[in-house]
């Protein structure tokens, strides 16, 4: 924590072949940004599990980032058209939950795109930042 | 009473009584499974009280049949001893295996629920808004109620359990070859749930009818449509919860020519029943349109309390966040 | 001294109860109160779901009457859709919903309330329970009971999906058509659920009304409270268990009210304690004076006693003589006598079967014109249906899309939950003196809740020990399939 003020925790699934690669290119120019997201690499972002989500807010996280290729641009095809159509369906349940649409974001980052991806992390940083903790943490499950 | 016959017992929580209605479904059957054991709890039929299983020796009884989901603090003061007082215990039904229908109720809390009952339902005359309190004092006398929780819980949130038994009710077949299995001490590794570990859609007679690829492109209420009684829901737009679904029921509600809702849980590589459903789902809405997606999801009424319908206080977040409740 | 027994949990009855009886130092019975430490939420979690998964939700409220709640959650999304089922799909779900009440109807009696008339209210706990019953009466019976409950259970089944927890109500109709062949089939088993509730009533004619000493216990003051009555009647005044308007007589049995079901919030109010987690429903335009009888307070009864009380008369012919013999017997309408539910939930068991028998008669039932797809905007509604214990009231409030806004239930055992409180105190007190607190006692302080089957009729199979038991199965046409000895 720096300041005291809160430090979100944010976890982030990156497609191995665009938006990994997006985010090295960051790291090799030097590029500055929060360091906040928690990365995990898939092959694609069609393979992020709705369960991957919902572990990942139920163990901490305040936020949870998908990026893949481009529409059109999939490794394998169509994986991030999949990726999208759940994650609309998946943000729409979430507020069901109590967990703000802000919370949940998809991104399309490729792998020349280091500028985009430190946008990405300064803005969605500052956006949890501002709504604050999630407050479900690892707990739940037991009872009163 | 013979005392070389294994004791058994049944338990009731937050529960509607349907699963006690299926030991009695057992028709003639029951008589074979009475014979070979002594009933030593059952209050909806035997007038055993809580002070005689308190009296049993700790794993005496052989095994106890708990159903109903744990919403207050008796229910689980007897989980708790039905669990020290028995060698087995089995979660009968939805409620007790997942959270079951009760399980809804996580999407509130107390204070909401008890608003609502006691306050503001139309017909409610309460201006001093009473409610109902775990010590009362009633011309002198202390009167005392148990607990509600804030949020549902499975069996397997409070206590130890050994075998589920699922289904909204179970089916009687089920609960035959359970009994049989424990009788004859042929039970599969501890944990089991006790129905084959695959989904629904495998034994669907309507299975066959499915296209080989299929794709919604709209997604129809059941009222909104007329449902054709032979082919797939998915394939008629109609939501169903087959392919996430364990199988075992006989499709009961299939056959009455409605979709399936989910109630005997997950199969055994799946946490989390409603993602793994959402997951199917989003896969068959064949678009690359965003815009057509928009309007899939926007048809999509109520994902949560679908795809959760039996499942929520187990499922991964097990419950609406508290702060966002009013 | 004073003392306080605690009776927990009940028994033989559905869902959760204890009893705290309080002496006073004579040793005679000061207060006797019933709690209710059970409640779910029904009512607020229904909020955010879609309107037509009522009927696939509310029958969970009861396992053991989910097709009474099954229909009342179908009706009232038909009426917030502002839809009518077609005629098809009415007589379908009229077909099932008296299937339903003769089959709870005569399991109760044989499984839970019978047994305490049948073998005697103080007898041996071991032998008030089915055995007992069919110990006095003779072991075809045993058979007969589950041979009824089976093939009823069996067209539930069939039309609906599952017995417990039915799916197939929908706004507007019914997801599932039936055929000639079935129709023939169904048609058997409901001429024999008319024999067999025949039956049922020469046996409560034999052991109980031929016996001095039960029928002294039911005409008694002990087991008698003055209250309001409350049940569905059809357009001719008569008893209805799937539809119709609700009317309300006043102690002396004359009409103090009749409302649509959308006016029940003009009439039914419900009160609160802190002491138990179940609501206590009075006569709005009598108001709640506290648990006390007579025409001043608001408290009401509801089912088979209450329903014959309100009614003109039954729908069905030999109903009707039932019904008759029974008012004859205890000298004219209304009988405020608590036991008498018992007799008269056996007449209504035979409207049930007759009622059965008409539907499968007329073939039009088996027409494929079984859905009104709704086209109007949703917006609100009530469905109201007899329960076999009591009016059951559902009430949706809904947004434009149909997504439950606001619900507000009433259900059967809630209205007599005022009436059953005062029947525990007042047979406890009339039994229960100077200290002497034997389980024969205490057993007919419950007795006074049994009558009105309080939600449970999972009449089962209390088999204590060694009675031997011989149970013989037959099948549909009568033969014997097989025999069961234990």
């Amino acid at each position: 924590m720096s300041n005291g003020q809160f430090e979100p925790r944010l976890v982030g699934f990156l497609c191995n072949w665009c938006s990994y690669t997006g985010a090295d290119l960051a790291g090799t120019a030097r590029m500055i940004y929060a360091p906040n997201v928690r990365i995990i690499r898939v092959m694609c972002s069609g393979r992020v599990d709705p369960q991957f989500v919902l572990k990942a807010f139920k163990e901490g996280a305040d936020g949870v980032l998908i990026s893949g290729c481009h529409p059109g641009d999939c490794h394998y095809q169509e994986g991030n058209y999949k990726a999208l159509r759940r994650y609309k369906l998946l943000s729409k349940m979430l507020e069901q939950f109590g967990i703000e649409k802000e919370r949940f974001r998809l991104e399309w980052v490729s792998a020349a795109e280091g500028i985009k991806f430190q946008a990405v992390c300064n803005e969605f940083t500052e956006q949890i930042r501002k709504l604050g903790p999630l407050n479900i943490g690892p707990n739940g499950g037991k009872h009163e | 009473m013979s005392s070389a016959k294994p004791k058994v017992a049944f338990y009731w929580c937050a529960s509607c009584g349907g699963c006690e209605e299926s030991i009695v479904d057992l028709a003639e059957d029951i008589l074979k499974v009475v014979a070979a054991v002594d009933i030593v709890f059952w209050p909806v039929a035997l007038d055993f009280k809580k002070k005689d299983v308190e009296a049993m020796a700790d794993g005496s009884i052989a095994v106890s049949f708990i159903n109903g989901a744990v919403r207050l603090s008796e229910q689980e003061e007897m989980a708790k001893l039905l669990r020290r007082k028995s060698q087995l215990v089995v979660a009968h039904g939805s409620c007790s295996h997942l959270g079951g229908i009760p399980g809804l109720g996580n999407f509130w809390n107390k204070e909401t629920i008890f608003r609502r009952a006691y306050e503001t339902t139309p017909s409610t005359d309460n201006p001093k808004k009473v409610v109902p309190l775990e010590k009362t004092v009633v011309d002198g006398k202390e009167l005392t109620l148990p607990r509600f929780y804030d949020t549902v819980y499975a069996l397997d949130q409070v206590i130890d359990v050994d075998y589920y038994l699922p289904g909204c009710a179970p089916p009687r077949d089920l609960i035959l070859n359970a009994v049989s299995a424990i009788l004859e001490g042929k039970l599969p590794p501890k944990g089991a749930v006790l129905s084959p570990n695959k989904s629904l859609c495998d034994d669907c007679d309507r299975n066959e009818s499915k296209p080989d690829k299929l794709t919604i492109k709209e997604i129809k209420r059941p009222w909104e449509v007329m449902l054709d009684p032979e082919k797939c829901f998915l394939a008629q737009g109609v939501i169903c919860m087959g392919p996430a679904t364990r199988t075992g029921c006989g499709e009961r509600c299939i056959e009455a020519n409605m979709p399936c809702r989910g109630c005997f849980g997950p199969t055994d590589q799946v946490y989390d029943q409603g993602a793994k459903f959402l997951s199917a789902l989003a896969s068959i809405m064949e678009t690359k349109d965003e815009k057509e997606m928009d309007k899939i999801v926007q048809s999509i009424v109520d994902p949560a309390g679908t795809f959760y319908r039996f499942s929520l206080p187990t499922s991964i977040l097990a419950r609406k966040r508290m702060e966002a409740i009013k | 001294m004073s003392r306080r027994i605690t009776i927990d949990p009940i028994t033989r009855l559905e869902g959760h109860g204890k009893i705290e009886i309080f002496l006073n130092d004579q040793g005679d019975v000061d207060r006797a109160i019933l709690q209710i430490p059970e409640l779910r939420g029904f009512e607020q979690f229904a909020v955010g779901r879609p309107v037509e998964e009522m009927p696939r939700i509310m029958p969970r409220i009861c396992g053991v009457c989910p097709t009474a709640h099954h229909m009342a959650a179908t009706k009232a999304a038909d009426a917030v859709f502002h839809v009518e089922p077609t005629p098809t799909a009415r007589k379908i779900r009229e077909l099932i919903y008296n299937t339903f009440m003769m089959e709870d109807h005569t399991l109760h009696f044989f499984f839970l309330g019978g047994p305490d008339f049948v073998v005697g209210p103080q007898a041996p706990a071991a032998e008030r329970n089915i055995l007992g019953v069919i110990g006095k009466v003779g072991l075809e019976i045993g058979g007969k009971v589950i041979r009824v409950r089976r093939e009823c259970r069996d067209i539930i089944n069939y039309l609906a999906g599952k017995v417990i927890h039915p799916v197939c109500g929908l706004p507007g109709g019914v997801s599932k058509g039936l055929d000639e062949e079935h129709r023939v089939q169904f048609l058997e088993t409901a001429k024999f659920a008319v024999e067999f509730a025949q039956f049922a009533l020469q046996i409560f004619n034999d052991v109980v009304l031929k016996n001095k000493e039960y029928v002294d216990i039911v005409v008694g003051d002990a087991y008698k409270i003055k209250t309001y009555y409350m049940g569905l009647v059809d357009g001719n005044n008569k008893v209805n268990f799937y539809d119709g308007a609700v009317r309300v007589v006043t102690p002396e049995g004359k009409e103090f009210a009749k409302f649509k079901p959308s006016e029940y919030l003009d009439h039914i109010s419900e009160h609160v304690e802190p002491w138990s987690y179940i609501k206590f429903p009075f006569l709005k335009k009598v108001g709640w004076k506290g648990f006390v009888e007579g025409n001043d307070s608001g408290i009401y009864r509801v089912a088979p006693l209450a329903r014959l009380n309100v009614s003109d008369g039954m729908a069905t012919p030999l109903a009707q003589k039932e019904h008759d013999r029974m008012y004859e017997t205890l000298g004219g309408k209304p009988v405020h006598n608590t036991l008498a539910f018992h007799w008269a939930r056996l007449i209504e068991a035979l409207q049930a079967a007759e009622t059965m028998v008409q539907l499968l008669e007329d073939k039009s039932i088996t027409d494929t014109n079984i859905r009104n797809i709704p086209t109007k905007t949703p917006t609100e509604g009530v469905g109201i249906v007899e329960a076999p214990r009591g009016v059951l009231i559902h009430h949706y409030k809904t947004d434009e899309r149909g997504i439950i806004q606001e619900a507000n239930l009433i259900v059967a055992t809630v209205h007599n939950a005022p009436a059953i409180n005062m029947s525990i105190e007042k047979a406890a007190k009339a039994f229960i003196k100077g200290g002497n607190v034997s389980e024969g006692l205490l057993n007919m302080a419950e007795m006074a809740f049994r009558p009105y089957d309080p939600c449970h009729a999972c009449g089962t199979h209390a088999l204590p020990g060694d009675m031997p038991l011989i149970i013989n199965v037959y099948d549909k046409n009568g033969e014997l399939i097989k025999k069961l000895k234990r």
